[in-house]
């Protein structure tokens, strides 16, 4: 008998019976909601007759839609964003489930405020009806996203019907070199192994370069597993998330600490473990990346040209994206005038990459006519930022400094660049269209995106630093 | 919630032939535009399937927007359908609009449950039967086999998956009658893992 992977044991300690041979009925120990799709969860189980099993497990926040301009309240810019902010707010205060209205200063993206607040922890299981959930399994607890039926079925049951995924470890050997980040080196996985890359599996990352990655970094790394289509991602959680975890608002008590640290030790996975499939990257390989296509896979280093378009079906959806993004193939991307630089979202947007960009900005300014937008990953992160006075950096170099939320990462119908706009973004999509109509999104790290919102046109960040 | 069972469908087959077709191109965001499962068939791959999205002018350029789909059950796609948001309300418009199954090389892993609790049958088929799909097709589920034009290939869905669509089940209701064992699980749990717990329990907790 071969020893168990990480997976295997979240499984089965929380197994309640097996369903048939593929599927299982697994225990939910948290769940997470948000306006955009929490609201019509909590909505249809209430119509349905049905209630919240245990509100205690459940947590809401308003991020999707809310307005990230200051002052803001619940009128937004999207024409029916009021609805959604209103009728969760609702939902959440009939079930009695713990709401992070706007105003609490816990109120920020989902993925963010889990893990300041200890929602997420070591061992759990984690559900959200968002795909970027994986990105709570840096904390080493199996997280992952869902459907809104799905939702239902977790709050009035505290289970779900779960298909057993594949495993996979992704084995990153050596170190980053310092000019690459965690950013990087996701835009480098998912360019090479590809936008289904790891279709059906839930992922470990393990090694030397993922030891070496702080606790927010290896978030960064884990939320970009959904653009693999991984079931979700995992890090085996050691001393760094422990001490992360210390003292946060739901972490285990002082009476309870040591029993929890004990329990996660042993979440590794055994030296003789069986993945259904290993992959080896080398993090000395890794350089500052960029995205130049409409697909997270289309991504390059920065100093590569743009890839021509190949034969065959994958040729058509390289040509589609050329046109659609207006580059051509064999330019570089260095140089490309830019029309705006938006540092944000789950992937992007902690203390540390608000720390990283503000170290590139202080005492420069971005090019003129540029737009530069920063937004805060949770109010916390706001706070904490201005209380180090990074957000004076940010204004000084004539970056907006914006309230808590997902903002730009996503159109909804409110705010957005403009077609035909091309922005430099730390978030995780350049799907055709995602972060408005026509709009032409080139995803990189912190660093490459604060450079490149100084220069006006794509660059180097080495340059800047 | 419950819907119509799946067990046949026969019907003409739309040709969208592309990979990585994201939740976000079959239902944008900004056409989500009320808390509710319904009212989303007009926003049904709106980005591509109109010219000018307000006045709702159709692309003729669109194969969705060619006379000959009209009424089609069958929507045929690439690698990777459905990936990116997990937004439900792709299944939701796709169902609404009137598609009872969905052909593709792959699919992204939550839409394909988001699928199967709406009554859409995802088959995963390879490229070459996909592309030869240009008659009749009939879908059958209880044998698990797609048929078009004198052939025949066979496909492939989990059990779970299966029942559900054959069945038209609630899977909340299903899971229902095994409270007892589930709250057996967390007797024993909280007990075992005080530390998962006890930070939702007493003061903490607003
Ligand atoms: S920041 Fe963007 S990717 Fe993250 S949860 Fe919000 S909309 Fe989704």
């Amino acid at each position: 008998m071969s020893g168990l992977t990480l997976f295997d044991k979240l499984w089965d300690a929380h197994s309640v019976r097996s369903l048939d041979t593929q599927t299982a009925l697994i225990a939910i120990d948290r769940i997470l909601l948000h306006e955009r799709t929490g609201g019509i969860a909590m909505k249809a189980l209430a119509e349905d007759g049905r209630a919240v099993r245990d509100p205690a497990r459940v947590f809401v926040t308003m991020d999707h839609v809310v307005d990230t301009l200051p002052g803001r309240g619940d009128r937004t810019i999207m024409p029916t964003g009021t609805q959604f902010i209103t009728q969760t707010r609702e939902a959440a205060l009939a079930a009695g489930v713990t709401l992070f209205d706007l105003g609490d200063p816990r109120q920020g993206i989902v993925h963010v405020i889990s893990p300041e607040n200890a929602i997420v922890l070591p061992g759990l299981t984690l559900v959200c009806p968002d795909s970027h959930t994986c990105t709570q399994g840096a904390l080493g607890a199996l997280a992952w996203g869902i459907g809104s039926s799905e939702a239902e079925h977790a709050l009035a049951t505290n289970t779900l019907r779960v298909k057993r995924p594949a495993t996979m470890r992704i084995t990153v050997t050596g170190l980053l070199p310092d000019a690459a980040t965690a950013k990087d080196l996701a835009l480098h996985i998912v360019a090479t192994i590809g936008s289904a890359g790891a279709r059906g599996h839930v992922v470990e990352y393990a090694g030397p370069a993922i030891a070496a990655l702080s606790v927010e970094e290896r978030m960064t790394l884990c939320n970009m597993a959904t653009e693999l289509a991984a079931f979700t991602a995992l890090i085996a959680p050691d001393e760094k998330v422990f001490a992360y975890f210390k003292g946060r608002s739901y972490a285990p008590g002082a009476s309870q600490w040591d029993d929890a640290v004990a329990h996660w030790r042993c979440l590794v996975s055994d030296p003789d473990a069986q993945f259904d499939r290993e992959i080896a990257i080398d993090a000395g390989n890794v350089a500052p990346m960029i995205s130049w296509g409409t697909s997270p896979e289309q991504s390059i280093r920065l100093d590569q040209p743009v890839p021509a378009t190949l034969a065959g079906p994958a040729g058509h959806a390289a040509a589609r994206s050329h046109a659609y993004m207006g580059v051509d193939a064999g330019s570089p991307l260095i140089g490309l005038p830019i029309d705006a630089a938006f540092i944000g979202s789950c992937t992007n947007a902690r203390l540390s990459d608000l720390r990283k960009a503000a170290a590139i900005l202080q005492g420069r300014t971005v090019a003129p006519g540029l737009r530069a937008i920063c937004v805060p990953g949770s109010s916390r992160v706001k706070a904490e930022a201005e209380a180090e006075g990074l957000d004076q950096i940010f204004r000084d170099a004539g970056f907006e400094w914006r309230e808590a939320g997902c903002s730009m990462c996503f159109f909804a119908g409110g705010e957005s660049f403009g077609a035909g706009e091309r922005v430099i973004s730390t978030t995780n999509r350049n799907f055709e269209s995602r972060q408005g109509h026509g709009t032409r999104t080139h995803l990189a790290s912190p660093e490459t995106v604060a450079a490149s919102a100084v220069a006006g046109h794509i660059v180097d960040p080495r340059g800047y630093r | 919630m419950a819907f119509q069972p799946v067990r046949t469908v026969t019907s003409a087959a739309v040709p969208l032939l592309r990979d990585n077709i994201d939740t976000d191109a079959i239902i944008p965001s900004r056409e989500m535009k009320s808390v509710a499962k319904t009212g989303l068939a007009d926003g049904l791959f709106a980005g591509w399937r109109y010219l000018d999205e307000k006045t709702r002018t159709p692309d003729p350029a669109f194969v969705l927007n060619a006379q000959r789909w009209a009424g089609a059950q069958i929507l045929l796609g690439g690698q990777n359908f459905g990936c990116g948001s997990s937004r439900e309300h792709a299944a939701w418009a796709l169902a609404e609009y009137g598609f009872r199954a969905i052909i593709a090389e792959s699919f992204n892993p939550i839409f394909h449950g988001n699928c199967v609790r709406n009554g859409i049958l995802p088959v995963a088929l390879d490229a070459v039967p996909i592309a030869a799909l240009d008659a009749v097709v009939h879908i059958d589920l209880t044998t698990q086999t797609v048929a078009c034009a004198g052939q025949e290939w066979p496909f492939h869905l989990d059990e779970e998956s299966r029942a559900m669509l054959l069945d038209g089940l609630d899977p909340i209701a299903l899971t229902l009658h095994d409270a007892d064992l589930i709250a057996a699980f967390e007797t024993h749990d909280r007990a075992a893992r005080r530390w998962a717990w006890e930070p939702l329990e007493g003061s903490l907790h607003d």
